[in-house]
């Protein structure tokens, strides 16, 4: 097999998940983008396991490992999602820019505590109650 | 790995190519539908297909991992997170950010550079994925784990149980310092289910 057809599919992939974690805006489907991003490390170290016939198993054992440190990922990032939605009874990761400046990269100024103008279609109960404050 | 003209093109390579479009072709409907729920079965497709194209690329252990935990338990863990924050079920238009235009760019700058880079650095290596079958099997890989990855491996069981622990605390809503916050979460609203921590018990 030509080297090109793997690598390729890997760094298409790998751009694909760079445009979803810019583009995407409910903080699931970016989480979604970085399995993809992951996916194509994954793919490119299989891909030089076989390449290079390593003798120490290295590139098929860290997609393994690689496998499991996403779950966790996952595991964790969906945690903090929750958190966010509780807090603010929103997934949308535009809402969350307190950190942010007021117009800066000419974008556009989403007002905090978007409750009703979020255009959650599935959304029937109120937002969750806030954060509990120490 | 040997240098071989690119037009003399084998089964394995077609098959590899259009797997390959399937799997790409599922990654970018994964991150542009307007439907979450699509879009995390779409995701569903794409890692089945890469999957498919480690089993071509002789990886048959890492094939399988992959079905059972990227198919099998973190899909099921992203719809998890799509049901308990409530995400839009249906189409919807408020799916894609502000900056979509400039994350495109972006994107396809990423894959310009990456793609031309990579084409100039392989433009003749050419390599058979059959000679490394032996390598790719449950044996191989484990045999290879254990003999020279096992310091990693421990230490990657230690990040699966503080992942755990953390979700598990970051999901619970009762869990305080003080007494006093843990009064007022109580009144404030019931827990909630922990289904990722579940999860990633599963997967430990």
């Amino acid at each position: 097999m030509h080297a090109i057809y793997p690598l390729t599919l890997a760094a298409l992939l790998f751009a694909v998940g760079v445009y979803g974690v810019l583009a995407r805006r409910n903080a699931v489907a970016v989480l979604m983008a970085i399995e993809l991003l992951l996916n194509a490390a994954n793919l490119n170290l299989v891909t030089f396991s076989s390449l290079l016939r390593d003798q120490f198993g290295m590139g098929q054992v860290f997609t393994v490992f690689l496998i499991t440190v996403a779950a966790a990922e996952t595991g964790l990032g969906l945690a903090i999602v929750l958190l966010l939605y509780r807090n603010r009874g929103t997934a949308a990761i535009d809402d969350a820019r307190e950190l942010g400046e007021d117009g800066a990269l000419g974008l556009r100024r989403i007002p905090q505590q978007a409750d009703g103008e979020d255009g959650a279609a599935g959304r029937t109960t109120s937002p969750a109650p806030k954060a509990v404050t120490k | 790995m040997t240098t071989r003209a690119l037009t003399s093109t084998t089964g394995v390579e077609i098959t590899f190519v259009l797997i390959g479009l399937l799997t790409f072709g599922a990654a970018i409907l994964t991150v542009t539908v307007r439907n979450l729920v699509h879009a995390a079965l779409w995701l569903v497709v794409a890692l089945g297909g890469l999957a498919g194209c480690y089993l071509l690329l002789s990886a048959e252990f890492v094939a399988w991992v992959q079905v059972l935990i990227y198919v099998g338990a973190v899909a099921v863990l992203l719809l998890f997170g799509l049901m308990l924050t409530r995400a839009p079920i249906g189409r919807t238009t408020e799916l894609d950010s502000g900056n979509r235009w400039a994350a495109a760019v972006v994107g396809l700058a990423t894959a310009g550079v990456l793609v031309s880079v990579i084409a100039d650095a392989v433009r003749s290596t050419w390599f058979d994925p059959r000679l490394t079958v032996a390598t790719g099997t449950a044996k191989s890989v484990g045999s290879s784990l254990f003999r020279y990855w096992v310091l990693p491996f421990e230490l990657l069981s230690v990040l699966l149980l503080a992942a755990l622990v953390g979700a598990i605390v970051l999901s619970r809503r009762d869990v305080s310092a003080d007494a006093d916050t843990e009064a007022e979460a109580e009144v404030t609203e019931q827990s909630q289910p922990k289904a990722p921590a579940q999860a990633t018990e599963a997967e430990a």
